[in-house]
């Protein structure tokens, strides 16, 4: 591929190898050499992806879900660093990774029986590496820290990546997590989107310097990167990735991003940003500068983007019919796996809940 | 092994020493537990036996202990976590509440967090504040986690390791005041009952003290003055407060049909008076009087120098028997 070098957009300390406007550029730091399979497998996920989200929040707006955090904007940074993942890694989500958990190949069904209010999380983490979402926002980052202090202690070769945002940046738990993982020099990534809000608060409210370089006074490397741009989330996921593998300890990806949606479908951002901001990061839409570049190159055509936007159809279709299938479950399976050893309280509990149940039974 | 006779803290260390050479994924972890042994020194010499790998000296953050230990749960390993004093346990309590508890629930059974959270507990040792508490009812009010208390030497030997071997997490308080009692303990005679089951540990026939931890001594030095008046006081130690062990407990109410719930907890919606709810739900026609609760008092643990006035000590024990058996 022919490279041009053009100053990256947001200042020289953010890492970008794709601007918004689709052009390839250089950075000192970072690169990246993809096959154009591998180029076109990105755009592939950064529509797939959207494409949970906006069927999401359809199924939401429709009633069907209860709630849906909505990702949309933070396709390239979810997709960058899920791809980054290879079969050892595990990851630690918020409540927002759909992405992630698509690159990591959970269904995305089972992404909304939490949501839909059926289960608190309908995947087992040990199957693909991915842990359940996380609601409290912070706490898994110390659970991060663990499973890679556990990595370190099997001689294993993963790594692990914590995924939090902005907000999460002024949470006890993650500024703990920064320095468990340095004092023992985990093999964990801390993968931070920015976008800029949280809820309504923005960046300012969390943080009075850039993100990225708390990580200085933590004792290891932070660096910000474009989170719209997939190659860059890829490049640099990639190389602290790598950096943890090799044991040389965590490192802060800042991925600079915007959360174009609500907080989640309850959310009114209207209260508390001007459409004009919207507007300004639609021009750095992650899948547009994509197939520009795609287009530009000559590594897609339009047969392409059709084969993929009817990939994206598929897949809505399959989400719908999965979550218009998730049915509510037995209320007395209320008191099961409480414990693993079970409860002689619980026992007594349920019978009484079952002898109350069964009291209706032909009644009407 | 023959008998030895160890204090509760070096029962401890003997039943911690065991679970780390019985499996290797059981992990010790803390503030000063290494090097220094733990400021009780309940986990004296196992870093210079396991090394800095298994006997862990962590940061000063007890949510840190407690965050950190759930993702050593989830890639297999069975942490240990001392949170050093009681009332240092709050800030760790998000991730007890939240996390540690809630796991197993949520992923339907997918993922076990086997840990094993020390906490010394309780007053008597005219120790500065945040050093005295009794937190274990918030932790018995929270579903998902197991709640005990040693009160001796041999308990703490085979408690601690049942603890640990357990698939569930389990808050385990320390009698921090009789840490230096003594007794002796046999490893080779195997457990001598179960972790969730209660101890009639003084028969009686007229009155029945229910309770745990610390204040199991000072109810049978109770039951022994009683008994030069005439009175014939039964002791039950429940060691496990979460679940309780009602078949026990209710079995002894009602024999003596008299109850009173002894803990030096705040006495206000304590464990003490979840028991005295469901002994009243249970023993309704076999109650001769209401069951009485002798507690700490709804305040903050007080000042060292008039902490003997908060604690339940021998006489408000009498007191309170004589008050049931007078009504």
């Amino acid at each position: 591929m022919a490279v041009q070098s053009v100053q990256p957009s947001e200042g020289p300390e953010l890492v970008q190898l794709l601007t918004p406007e689709g052009e390839r550029v250089e950075h000192p730091d970072y690169s990246i050499d993809l096959t154009e399979d591998e180029y076109r497998e990105l755009y592939r996920d950064l529509v797939l992806v959207r494409r949970i989200d906006t069927e999401a929040t359809a199924l939401q707006r429709q009633g069907e879900l209860g709630l849906w955090a909505s990702l949309l904007g933070q396709e390239a940074a979810q997709v960058g660093a899920g791809r980054a993942l290879t079969g050892g890694d595990f990851a630690f989500p918020t409540y927002r990774e759909h992405g992630v958990a698509y690159c990591k190949g959970v269904d995305p069904v089972t992404l909304l029986g939490l949501f839909r209010g059926v289960n608190q999380g309908g995947w087992n983490p040990h199957d693909k590496g991915f842990q359940l979402y996380t609601i409290v926002i912070g706490s898994q980052t110390l659970h991060a820290t663990g499973y890679a202090m556990g990595l370190q202690r099997d001689g294993a070769d993963g790594a692990v990546m914590a995924f939090f945002g902005d907000g999460a940046s002024s949470q006890g738990d993650v500024n703990e997590a920064f320095v468990w993982s340095s004092v023992f020099q985990a093999p964990v990534v801390f993968f931070c989107q920015n976008n800029q809000w949280a809820i309504s608060e923005p960046l300012e409210r969390q943080s009075r310097i850039p993100l990225y370089e708390r990580a200085k006074g933590f004792g290891f490397p932070g660096v910000r990167v474009d989170g719209n741009d997939v190659l860059a989330v890829l490049a640099v996921s990639r190389a602290a990735l790598e950096r943890a593998r090799e044991g040389s300890g965590p490192t802060l990806v800042e991925a600079y991003t915007y959360r174009m949606g609500p907080h989640t479908t309850s959310d009114d951002p209207t209260r508390y940003r001007l459409a004009a901001e919207l507007e300004t990061w639609k021009l750095k839409d992650p899948i547009e500068r994509m197939k520009a570049y795609l287009s530009r190159t000559g590594m897609a055509d339009h047969d392409y983007f059709a084969e993929v936007d009817t990939a994206a159809d598929e897949l809505a279709a399959h989400i719908r019919a999965g979550c218009l299938a998730l049915d509510d479950p037995d209320p007395i399976t209320l008191f099961d796996n409480v414990y693993a050893g079970g409860s002689t309280l619980l026992d007594e509990e349920r019978e009484q809940l079952a002898a109350y149940l069964g009291s209706f039974e032909g009644a009407h | 092994m023959a008998g030895s006779t160890l204090t509760l803290g070096k029962a401890l260390n003997e039943g911690l020493r065991k679970a780390l050479e019985d499996d290797p994924k059981v992990l010790i972890m803390g503030e000063d537990v290494g090097r220094l042994g733990g400021v009780f020194r309940v986990t004296d010499g196992l870093q210079k036996d396991f090394g800095e790998d298994r006997v862990i000296d962590t940061p000063l953050a007890e949510s840190g202990i407690v965050g950190t230990a759930v993702g050593l749960a989830i890639r297999g390993f069975r942490p240990v976590c001392e949170i050093q004093f009681d009332g240092f346990v709050f800030p760790a309590f998000d991730q007890i509440v939240s996390q540690v508890a809630k796991m197993h629930y949520r992923s339907a059974g997918n993922v076990k967090l086997p840990i094993t959270i020390r906490i010394p507990f309780g007053g008597g040792i005219g120790a500065v504040e945040h050093h005295s508490e009794s937190p274990e009812s918030y932790f018995c009010h929270t579903p998902g986690l197991k709640v005990v208390s040693c009160s001796n030497p041999v308990d703490a030997y085979w408690m601690i390791q049942q603890a640990i071997a357990s698939d569930d997490p389990i808050v385990f308080f320390e009698p921090k005041r009789r840490y230096w009692d003594k007794a002796e303990v046999d490893p080779s005679a195997g457990a001598p009952r179960s972790l969730w089951d209660a101890e009639v540990v003084r028969a009686g026939s007229e009155v029945t003290l229910l309770t745990y931890g610390p204040s199991v001594k000072v109810c049978l030095e109770a039951a022994a003055a009683a008994e030069t008046e005439g009175r014939d006081i039964e002791v039950v130690d429940l060691r496990s407060l979460s679940p309780i062990d009602w078949k026990t407990v209710i079995a002894s109410v009602r024999k003596t049909q008299h109850a009173i719930v002894v803990s030096e907890a705040p006495v206000y919606a304590s464990l003490a008076s979840e028991i005295a709810a469901r002994i009243s739900e249970k023993c309704f026609y076999e109650l001769e009087s209401p069951v009485l609760r002798v507690c700490g008092f709804s305040t903050p643990y007080p000042t060292s120098r008039i902490e003997e006035d908060y604690l339940p000590d021998l006489d408000r024990i009498l007191d309170a028997v004589d008050r049931s058996l007078a009504f």
